[in-house]
């Protein structure tokens, strides 16, 4: 090189860039370099409306066995479930709640119609739920089984399952052992939906420890996962089979569907869109699992761009995101500054041209802390959804981290913290403690931006179930969110009162009456979106069995499609807006 | 001897005389590959091949760049190779976010130009980008955890690999002295605190020890020169560690870095000042001579 500056001079001209990339690495530590558009004006707002709403539920995490006592608080860190569903048959959304130390009752508000609740658990026999020797309860998944009008519940536990019949809508009876359902299982997650369109609700439970697994009677503390990465020693998932005569029957195996990874939520959609409800699995420790129902007969798992991602899955939401017409996937997982971005998984569905889901999450949506709860809906009514995450393990002692300590195992040969005995002593500390509840605005292909604190989602509760409810049928969408080892949380949702909505409650004939996998398409000029009633979804939750649809400024819907269960389609043209709609299936 | 006669000789011995004779930084090169590829077909660890081509791309491109500018000619690029594998597999972003691979590939290469001490650089390249990284962006970047599979079949393979080439490469004595030291000293340490040895044992047998004995410590641009200096200074980075793992255990409030990468910090902050105190103590003519043997 001709005229070549000498070697300091040389040195100083590199260092130049080399110290602006220094610098350039701090800015982009606080975020993008370009702001987020006007996330200062979401459209809606939340209003923690729970003292308001008469709800006073808290939840308690359990205790169990000695042997554990020095990782306790992290094996006892689940447990706070929420579900949706109108047990008495009045047209208004109530709301179960589960609790999960011995003597603690579960909680059943009942909507007095007037934005309160009266608790009657105990009338209705759903408080007594948390006994020794029976198990803690986990989560609740509400579905008419017997096709009788009214709303049954099974409580997953860490312990037995337990199916309670609604007799007359005010009161609940114990069926677990005639219906052949009492079977031990460490449960985190479980879902109502017919995979052989038989017009009967059958039932997947997902099991986290392995069943045999007593946890106040441990013979073994040989009882965690044997990877963090990828993990297949839990208990394994179990899909019963309902015949309709009030009795189940396994047909796990014959189904294929018995994974043994940690499964910590279910949710099921027809994604590929051939008219059989398939079976999505979050995993904890592993990848999440999809299981593609072969017409009732056999489910086939599926790579479908799933298995290169392992991570902590702990929640399954599914939405349409883009206004495809689609039902696509939210997966949350583990992010902690500095020690680890498992980075969440939003999975657009493209498994009908490509046969695979892919994952679009960056930014914002990705990162919601130690997530948990997830789920999709159009919090402003503007026509897209919106995502409501919650997050934070466990909040101890604000000065002491027990990431350092989980940093020492988790990198380690698994034979080192398969035995809980190994893992240093949790104390008083916190693991991902005192986080804030993310609500992700959805600004179509400009992404997601969290507006948590411009719509005062402010709690640092350490939420896990979400659900999302129109408790007041004024179409707006509530959320209700179950934390663990502390209260609940009702947040009243004010949309922006310039957007239309419209919702349906849907009653099966063919199908199953609750109408759990009931996929609704509502069309309106360019607008296509997509919503399933779920049997099950999230982490431990249930969303209101009615599907709502935000319009924005769209005064009309030129037609909606229903996909009933049964694999019938009936097209409405032109149904009103700003009102709901009750449909039952034809029967021809 | 010429080269043709080199070759024909060659040629006539078995295979693992012929082993002998391979350049032994190719040996390094050839390791982190394996590790690379063994740890992406079981693991999927390297997390979207976008993130790999990134940083070679930016480790490559930065060495021949500078080297040309600095130097007048472009130098072996094995070194920046070996830099941009590292980081693929070390460095854990958030979201899909790819400038970390980037920045860390430019830092890594532009610190051996910048951060010069009579003709040497003082930093292993990777470990400087690394916790630089983790030091500005900790918001954005973590490392390596256990992304891994934390099975042991895969830690033997890379271990006895890891082990025959630190062998032939003559840096043997550095990888057992660190692993001695850390079983040593976690040992000491977990008695003095009153806790269980295993958890405290636990990190050497996870992926980013692996990578940090193999590929960091024993760096021989950045290393001293006398063997027996060799081992107090890995001695040395592995009681720094031990004392920002006691700091941690005692809840002292340190940068997210030196929790979750204590190792790495530690050489963070060692190497360089045992590699300033070598080369001072250095001849001058000896510097040169090594500076132009580089």
């Amino acid at each position: 090189m001709p005229n070549r500056p000498s070697p300091k001079a040389r040195r100083a001209i590199i260092a130049v860039p080399f110290f602006a990339a220094i610098g350039l690495a701090v800015r982009l530590d606080r975020g993008p370099i370009r702001a987020p558009a006007d996330a200062a004006h979401p459209g809606f707002a939340l209003t923690d409306a729970t003292a308001a709403a008469g709800i006073r539920f808290v939840h308690h995490r359990p205790s169990f066995d000695p042997k554990i006592s020095n990782i306790e608080p992290h094996v006892a860190a689940l447990g706070a479930g929420v579900s949706v569903a109108d047990f008495d048959d009045d047209g208004w959304p109530d709301l179960y709640f589960t609790n999960s130390r011995f003597g603690e009752p579960n909680a059943l508000y009942r909507n007095r119609h007037d934005g309160t609740f009266e608790e009657v658990a105990a009338s209705a026999g759903l408080a007594d739920v948390n006994r020794a020797g029976e198990g803690v309860s986990m989560g609740s998944v509400w579905g008419d089984f017997d096709n009788d009008g009214r709303e049954d519940v099974l409580v997953y536990r860490y312990g037995y399952l337990a199916l309670f019949r609604n007799v007359d809508g005010r009161h609940f009876q114990d069926v677990t052992q005639s219906a052949g359902l009492r079977r031990w299982v460490n449960s985190n997650g479980a879902m109502w939906f017919d995979y052989d369109r038989d017009g009967l609700l059958d039932l997947y439970v997902g099991a986290y420890f392995r069943s045999e697994i007593d946890l106040w009677n441990l013979t073994t503390t040989q009882i965690m996962h044997d990877s963090f990465e990828f993990a297949d020693n839990g208990g394994k998932n179990i899909l019963f089979h309902n015949l309709g005569n009030g009795k189940f029957e396994d047909v796990t195996d014959q189904l294929g569907v018995g994974s043994t990874r940690w499964t910590l939520a279910v949710a099921s959609a027809d994604f590929n869109e051939d008219g059989w409800p398939d079976i999505y699995l979050a995993n904890d420790y592993g990848p999440e699992e999809l299981y593609l129902n072969d017409h009732g007969k056999r489910f086939t798992l599926v790579n479908a761009g799933l298995s290169k991602e392992s991570k902590s899955g702990m929640s399954v939401a599914l939405g349409d995101v883009m206004n495809r017409g689609r039902l696509d996937v939210y997966v949350t997982n583990i992010s902690e500054r500095g020690y680890l971005f498992q980075n969440n998984n939003l999975r657009l569905n493209r498994m009908t041209d490509g046969g695979r889901f892919v994952n679009v999450a960056e930014g914002e949506v990705a990162d919601a802390g130690w997530a948990w709860g997830a789920q999709f809906g159009d919090l402003n009514n503007d026509g897209s959804n919106e995502l409501f995450v919650a997050n934070g393990f466990i909040s101890g002692d604000r000065n002491t981290s027990y990431w350092y300590a989980m940093s020492k195992v988790a990198g380690a040969n698994r034979r080192l913290f398969e035995d809980a005995k190994t893992w240093p002593a949790f104390g008083n500390a916190s693991l991902s403690g005192y986080e804030r509840s993310r609500v992700y605005l959805n600004r179509g292909v400009a992404g997601w931006v969290d507006v948590a604190k411009a719509v005062g989602a402010n709690d640092e509760y350490d939420g896990r179930a979400v659900a999302l409810a129109d408790l007041s049928n004024r179409g707006a969408v509530d959320v209700i969110v179950a934390n663990q080892n502390q209260p609940a949380v009702l947040y009243r949702t004010r949309p922006d009162s310039m957007n239309h909505w419209i919702a349906f409650h849907l009653e099966g004939t063919r199908s199953n009456r609750s109408a759990i996998g009931a996929e609704v398409v509502v069309e309106s000029g360019d607008f296509r979106q997509r919503r399933v009633i779920d049997g099950g979804m999230g982490f431990a939750s249930q969303n209101d069995r009615r599907l709502h649809f935000g319009l924005g400024r769209r005064e009309w819907v030129d037609r909606v499609v229903i996909h009933w269960p049964s694999g019938s389609e009936q097209v409405i043209a032109a149904p009103l807006v700003d009102r709901f709609h009750d449909i039952t299936e034809p029967r021809r | 001897m010429t080269d043709a006669t080199g070759r024909t000789q060659a040629a006539a011995l078995p295979w693992w005389e012929r082993g002998k004779r391979i350049d032994p930084r190719y040996l390094i090169a050839f390791l982190i590959t394996l590790v690379l590829v063994v740890a992406q077909l079981r693991y999927h660890v390297v997390g979207g091949y976008d993130r790999l081509a990134l940083a070679l791309i930016a480790c490559l491109a930065t060495e021949a760049l500078l080297s040309w500018f600095d130097r007048g000619t472009i130098v072996n690029l094995q070194s920046a190779y070996i830099s941009g594998i590292s980081l693929t597999l070390l460095v854990k972003p958030q979201g899909l976010a790819l400038w970390p691979f980037a920045l860390g590939g430019f830092l890594a290469i532009a610190s051996k130009y910048v951060l010069r001490y009579r003709n040497n650089h003082l930093w292993n390249p990777t470990n400087f980008a690394i916790v630089t990284l983790l030091l500005a962006s900790p918001d954005r970047v973590s490392v390596l955890s256990h992304q891994w599979g934390n099975d042991l079949a895969t830690n033997l393979v890379i271990w006895a690999f890891g082990l025959v080439i630190a062998t032939r490469v003559r840096v043997l004595h550095l990888t057992l002295s660190y692993v001695a030291s850390f079983v040593v000293l976690n040992s000491l340490r977990a008695f003095a605190l009153g806790q269980p040895i295993l958890p405290e044992l636990a990190p050497i047998t996870g992926p980013m020890y692996q990578l940090f004995v193999f590929f960091m410590i024993t760096d021989p641009r950045t290393i001293v020169r006398d063997r027996r200096w060799q081992v107090v200074v890995v001695v040395i980075i592995a009681l720094v560690e031990s004392l920002i793992r006691f700091a941690s255990d005692q809840g002292w409030l340190l940068p997210t870095a030196f929790n979750a990468a204590p190792p790495l910090v530690a050489l963070f902050l060692v190497g360089p000042v045992a590699k300033w105190i070598d080369l001072r103590r250095q001849p001058a003519g000896a510097q040169k001579q090594a500076a132009g043997n580089r």
